[in-house]
């Protein structure tokens, strides 16, 4: 195993934690009209996610820059293949991210509802585009000799990544459901575990067929023990909802999130990204790696900061871990006319 | 336009305005924690009213700060992909220990700091907003490192067969002295910029005489950070221009229009009419020797001219341009000075005039002060389309052209599209930005709790804070 293998087991590791973490963070944002009737249910919601999810974005940005660090071949035809998703990427997420911070900060019911669209939006896009994305980088781009992109914007709309966009995007909307009934109590928490049940069966039906697809064409042995186990957690985690156990329930549906995207990227190795013109111009571990030293050195960071990392984020969570409800949601708090101060 | 200008007009437009967040965030991060400090230690309530009210005007900003920093990162493999490609095995590292070292501590930090008044002992809370602000130094360091080497390539050499830039010693890029000046330069500037943001709103409402209590000490805060900054700023800029004498001599040549080289006694530029075609300056009013002392540390050092540094660059490099463009480096240079000097000359009139408990001699200095806080604002902008304008024709100096670093798969509409898509969101995002900014700014500082926030024997009572 040569450290740029070590260096894809880290970057799906990477990958993997964004798609538990954020996923079910955009999945709360997509929730948000479904399960709550009141600006204070809104705000139970919002509040579930708030002191964490800009630690769950972080993720991506990692995720990113260590591709740019230990692939930069991979990143460079990426990210400029992917150039208008990404634009569209980076736009949904400024939306969302000051969403969060501002929605709540004017006491004016038309502006709230303006950021509860921007969250709505902001929650949707990312997890559909990064969905296509992820199924085009298995399924291959036109990649030339050079490492160049050869495809249009149109290229990566195809069946298998227009599945694999909504396949993502309905297990995000499962996910976040599973959370808030974990996270809530009272009216919001049963809405909650309906938009599960919903949600949830539509998420194992396109991840049912988004998985056999992805095995059929692409798989291996140790891809079809992943995408089993994922089917299976999946399944499990509905079966939970139904049984109200809603901690179980979330780890399954968090482990069925963490198989699929590691099965993406079993599935891919040792390609990073598989050129559809010649198998000749495929980006490999090998060649699209940074230099042994330079990986060397990003080994000696990663190893002990990535569990540092988990360690008190995972305090974060500990601190933040009771139920929410909307007796516990303090009265709005907000900046009023400079003339006549409310707070 | 082609894609290398569009690409262009996006990397500053981007920057610069992901800029007007990043120093306004470090410093309150840092300035807000030392008023939580005051609170813990002391006990009294001002600190803590203060603590809260600054803390609201840093989450609304830090906000901003976040969002268009995903920008930042995105658009090296989006738009400047042949650069990523170049440079990528040493470029990368400092993003991604950005990411593992900084973005992290940053956000989970910033999270329960906001939330936390209820859930954590006090001296805990006050950690976390301490660990918030490293965070935010540490992601300055990490991303100064990275411009550092652009500004001056260390520790790397040129693979020939890949035609790729390799890391050969990180060591001497983590400890290029370009970018730990630079680093001091950015402390300043983040001092400098949340100093005078603190005292032009103190200032707005000590004019009108409102709760004076919490504004008082905001006020010296805000003052002495801008006071304190002025020096850190002179002293690094100082610095940094020796460095960059050095380093980068055409960059110090065109921001001085220095078009022939000065043997000694080279003067400082304040205002200068030239001609760019004939590589000469119609009107020069200078400082006599200023120049050759603020590039050299000596009266009598030399100074090397544009017109000198164009012929040995060809020689060095081969047929071409080497000349940035001349007249924005120039004026650039100047106002980035010229608005720092004026924001900490204004704090450190005014903590003369408000010594003790002075209020100052008229009313109308107090809208001096916040009127102000533009100053820094602009300098930083200033400040940055200096270093990067005036490296130019290179993206990494003497080493990669900008032209030879943007994307060649990137259709030129494409390029357009996010120009102005960005261009429409940022322009609406300022607007709400700033509309909240003054709202809170001018807001009643909330009144101090009757109880301590933090009581673990009731875990299920309702927020102290929530969205």
């Amino acid at each position: 195993m040569t450290l740029a293998d070590v260096w894809f087991v880290l970057i799906a590791v990477l990958w993997m934690m964004f798609f538990v973490l954020e996923g079910f963070d955009y999945g709360v944002g997509m929730n948000l009209p479904v399960v709550s009737r009141s600006d204070t249910e809104r705000r139970v919601v919002v509040n579930t996610i708030g002191p964490v999810w800009d630690g769950n974005e972080v993720w991506l940005l990692v995720a990113g820059a260590a591709i740019f660090a230990a692939f930069p071949e991979w990143y460079a035809a990426l990210f400029s293949a992917l150039y208008i998703p990404l634009t569209v990427l980076v736009i949904a997420l400024v939306l969302r991210g000051v969403a969060f911070e501002y929605r709540g900060k004017r006491d004016d019911s038309a502006w709230r509802a303006r950021w509860d669209v921007a969250i709505v939006i902001g929650s949707t896009l990312p997890p559909l585009l990064l969905g296509v994305a992820f199924a085009n980088i298995v399924r291959g781009l036109p990649i030339d000799a050079d490492h160049q992109y050869t495809g249009t914007v149109l290229t990566g709309l195809n069946p298998y990544g227009l599945l694999g966009g909504v396949t993502v995007l309905a297990v995000c909307f499962f996910l976040g459901a599973v959370y808030l009934a974990l996270k809530t109590g009272g009216e919001v928490r049963e809405r909650a575990r309906g938009s599960a049940r919903i949600g949830g069966a539509v998420a194992a039906v396109l991840a049912v067929a988004f998985l056999l697809w992805t095995q059929w064409e692409h798989g291996d042995v140790a891809s079809a023990v992943l995408i089993v186990l994922g089917a299976l957690a999946l399944l499990g985690s509905l079966w939970f909802v139904q049984q109200g156990r809603d901690g179980v329930a979330f780890s399954a549906a968090a482990a069925a999130m963490a198989l699929t995207v590691v099965a993406l990227f079993v599935v891919v190795y040792p390609t990073v990204l598989p050129s559809t013109l010649d198998p000749a111009f495929d980006l490999t571990v090998e060649n699209a790696s940074s230099t042994d030293y330079t990986l060397t050195i990003m080994t000696w960071v990663a190893v002990p900061m990535t569990p540092l990392v988990l360690l008190y984020q995972g305090w974060s969570y500990w601190v933040f871990r009771r139920r929410l409800t909307v007796e516990r949601i303090p009265p709005a708090v907000y900046a009023g006319h400079p003339d006549a101060p409310r707070e | 336009m082609s894609s290398l200008d569009l690409a262009r007009w996006q990397f500053a437009i981007t920057t610069i305005y992901h800029f007007i967040f990043v120093p306004l965030s470090i410093g309150l991060a840092l300035l807000t924690a030392g008023l939580q400090t005051a609170w813990v230690r002391t006990g009294q309530d001002r600190y803590l009213r203060a603590t809260k009210f600054w803390g609201k005007l840093l989450a609304i900003t830090f906000a901003m700060g976040v969002v268009t920093g995903v920008w930042q990162e995105f658009q090296f493999g989006m738009g400047w992909s042949a650069y990523s490609r170049f440079v990528g095995d040493i470029f990368g590292a400092p993003l991604a220990m950005e990411g593992l070292f900084a973005f992290f501590l940053e956000s989970t930090f910033l999270g329960l700091w906001l939330f936390g008044w209820d859930k954590l002992p006090r001296k805990v809370h006050l950690a976390t907003a301490w660990a918030f602000a490293v965070g935010t130094i540490l992601s300055a360091y990490f991303i100064l490192t990275a411009n550092a080497w652009m500004q001056h390539p260390v520790g790397y050499t040129i693979n020939e067969a890949t035609n790729r830039a390799e890391l050969t010693n990180y060591a001497a890029v983590l400890t290029n002295n370009t970018a730990l000046v630079a680093l001091a330069h950015t402390i300043g500037v983040a001092f400098l910029t949340a100093g005078a943001v603190m005292a032009g709103v103190a200032a707005w409402h000590l004019a009108r005489k409102r709760h004076v209590d919490v504004f008082r000490p905001s006020l010296k805060v805000g003052l002495w950070s801008a006071v304190v900054a002025g020096l850190i700023l002179s002293v690094s800029g100082h610095t940094d221009a020796q460095i960059m004498t050095e380093q980068q001599p055409m960059k110090m040549a065109a921001g001085e229009a220095l078009w022939d080289t000065e043997e000694e006694c080279a003067g400082f530029s304040v205002f200068a009419v030239g001609d760019v075609e004939e590589g000469r300056n119609h009107i020069n009013i200078q400082l006599p020797c200023m120049l050759s002392f603020l590039a050299t540390g000596s009266f009598d050092g030399t100074v090397e001219g544009i017109n000198d540094l164009q012929a040995a660059s060809v020689e060095e490099f081969g047929p071409g341009s080497y000349v940035p463009p001349v007249g924005l480096s120039y004026w650039s240079f100047r106002l980035m000075i010229g608005f720092g000097l004026m924001a900490s000359a204004v704090a450190l009139v005014l903590l003369f005039l408000t010594r003790g408990d002075r209020d100052p001699p008229r009313r109308w200095l107090w809208t001096v002060v916040t009127a102000a806080m533009v100053l820094p604002f602009l300098g930083n902008a200033m400040g940055w389309i200096f270093t990067e304008v005036a490296r130019q024709p290179w993206t990494v100096y003497g080493v990669m052209f900008t032209e030879d670093a943007v994307s060649g798969s990137v259709p030129t509409w494409q390029f357009a599209t996010s120009l102005a898509l960005l261009a429409v969101l940022y322009g609406v995002m300022a607007v709400v930005w700033f509309g909240l900014m003054r709202r809170y700014a001018t807001v009643e500082p909330a009144s101090a709790p009757t109880e301590p926030e933090y009581d673990p024997d009731n875990p299920d009572k309702p927020l102290t804070f929530a969205y």
